[in-house]
């Protein structure tokens, strides 16, 4: 009985074991099409015909949709952060600081990363949902006997597109942070406008700025590229649509951490 | 006299996984005949079709289209090829984000089928009268009926004046008139433009009067190749049970 018992167990853990394994394989072999897909969009980056039309009806799109968001947050971020910053500051008499403070703050790691988490919502999952009702309604095969590459037509485009905005939108991130934050100061005593942009841009320095936006470019080529791909290898029926969006979602919310961990791991060493 | 061969497949394969679609194909379709090709979903009907135009790259066999090897042929000589080859999808596939205009002029624009942006708008106009729906020439995909979607991705298939067109279920989730009006139009196209057709379907109406010659497929092979009239009166059950 014991015996049996405990093959039993052992089937179920292999069992397990087999399938942590496939999940594995599964795992790598997406990370490997990935890597394929992304050689072949830098390719096609480089290959004619350059589709400027579509680069800036999709950059009008992509940045008019997430625009509204994105400034909305922005607002809010810097407005709460002020209000939660200032009693600790002023217990250490430095309330001075709390321009300083917001902006390093947001200009450092907070506009470009919630930016970029609210990117990867909106952006990955519209283009993850696009590009997958293209393909399942056959629109991409179409594309295809049109004479048209759709990887230069469709996702290069995406790509290049969410590259150029992402970063213009973290900038109106942080400018309506900043406005958010001015307006919180103002609660508590008043401040003008001179001071308070004077004392937010004082601490900000080259070593702030240019890491901060060279990752919001990397976020934007992240979204745009794991949207386009779940899309693009989205499979067969409507219902493949809402799981490329949702993993789409997934996929670049985690990539965007993972970004900033290494540039701020690269930062620190330099 | 034998007519001109446009499209020659032999002992065409493909598998997807341990699936096996096609198991070797042979077929031929000469200049201005219209070839249906009728069998149970799941045949390998728009595996073939799609293979035809490298949509989908085959396991092994060949593939000529207009005396070229399309498995053999690179980038260029592939668009080319397409060029000369209209597909209707299924589901006319025509783009959701552009104007029915814009879907007809992204093909002329994207090949340079015609140098003046004015010959493109004589073109699109001329492809949506020859359908019947030049009316609808600046409404959006959304707006149209299924008919009018199938009608629409044919004038675009039409457009570059292809050589051969391929029908993939052209009637497919059509009311009865509608699909009689489709299959009508293959036939106008056909004499109109001189082209030679390959036509998916399980509508037997569509078959019988669009078709000159129809090829059963069953389970990835071609079974058995005649005439509307003499395989609907086939002595075997099994052939004449997909006329009815």
């Amino acid at each position: 009985m014991k015996k049996l018992k405990l093959s039993r167990l052992s089937l179920k853990s292999i069992r397990i074991s087999e399938e942590i394994r496939h999940s594995y394989n599964g795992l790598f072999i997406d990370l490997g099409e990935l890597v394929v897909f992304t050689i072949n969009v830098i390719k096609q980056l480089f290959r004619p015909p350059f589709e400027y039309r579509e680069l800036i009806k999709q950059g009008f799109i992509l940045g008019n949709k997430s625009f509204g968001l994105v400034s909305v947050t922005g607002f809010i971020m810097g407005l709460v952060l002020t209000m939660q910053m200032n009693p600790v500051l002023a217990d250490f008499g430095a309330q001075s600081l709390l321009p300083s403070a917001i902006s390093v703050a947001m200009v450092r790691e907070l506009g470009p990363v919630i930016t970029g988490l609210i990117c990867a919502g909106k952006m990955s999952s519209g283009i993850g949902a696009e590009i997958a009702a293209m393909r399942v309604t056959e629109q991409i095969d179409a594309m295809e006997v049109s004479g048209t590459n759709p990887l230069g037509f469709v996702v290069t485009t995406r790509v290049m597109a969410a590259m150029i905005t992402v970063p213009v939108l973290v900038i109106f991130a942080d400018a309506f942070s900043l406005i958010g934050a001015f307006l919180a100061v103002n609660i508590f005593e008043d401040t003008s406008s001179t001071l308070f942009i004077d004392r937010s841009f004082s601490m900000l320095g080259f070593r702030d700025l240019m890491p901060a936006t060279i990752k919001t470019v990397f976020f934007g080529f992240f979204i745009g590229l794991i949207g386009c791909y779940k899309g693009y290898n989205a499979g067969i029926g409507t219902e493949s649509v809402g799981k490329a969006a949702n993993s789409a979602v997934v996929s670049a919310s985690l990539t965007i951490f993972v970004i900033d961990l290494v540039f701020v791991l690269i930062t620190n060493l330099l | 006299m034998q007519k001109e061969e446009v499209i020659v497949v032999k002992q065409l394969y493909k598998s997807f996984g341990d699936k096996h679609i096609l198991r070797g194909i042979d077929l031929t379709l000469h200049k201005g005949e219209n070839l249906g090709i009728v069998g149970k979903s799941g045949t390998g009907k728009s595996v073939l079709a799609k293979c035809i135009v490298r949509l989908i790259e085959p396991d092994k066999g060949e593939i000529n289209v207009l005396g070229t090897d399309v498995l053999a042929c690179d980038d260029a000589e592939l668009t080319e090829i397409r060029k000369k080859v209209g597909y209707l999808f299924q589901g006319g596939a025509l783009y959701d984000s552009m104007s029915v205009r814009e879907n007809l002029l992204f093909p002329v624009r994207r090949t340079q089928f015609v140098d003046k942006e004015q010959d493109s708008e004589e073109l699109v106009e001329n492809s949506l009268r020859s359908v019947g729906l030049l009316d609808a020439i600046d409404k959006m995909p959304g707006e149209l009926s299924g008919g009018m979607k199938k009608r629409i991705a044919l004038a675009r298939a039409l457009i570059l004046k292809p050589e051969i067109i391929l029908y993939d279920e052209p009637t497919t989730g059509l009311d009865a008139v509608t699909s009689g009006e489709i299959s009508e139009l293959i036939i106008k196209v056909k004499e109109e433009y001189g082209t030679a057709s390959i036509i998916i379907t399980h509508d037997m109406k569509c078959a019988k009067i669009a078709t000159d010659n129809i090829q059963i497929m069953k389970e990835g092979v071609f079974v058995v190749e005649g005439k509307y009239d003499e395989l609907s009166a086939s002595t075997d059950k099994e052939i004449r049970d997909y006329f009815i």
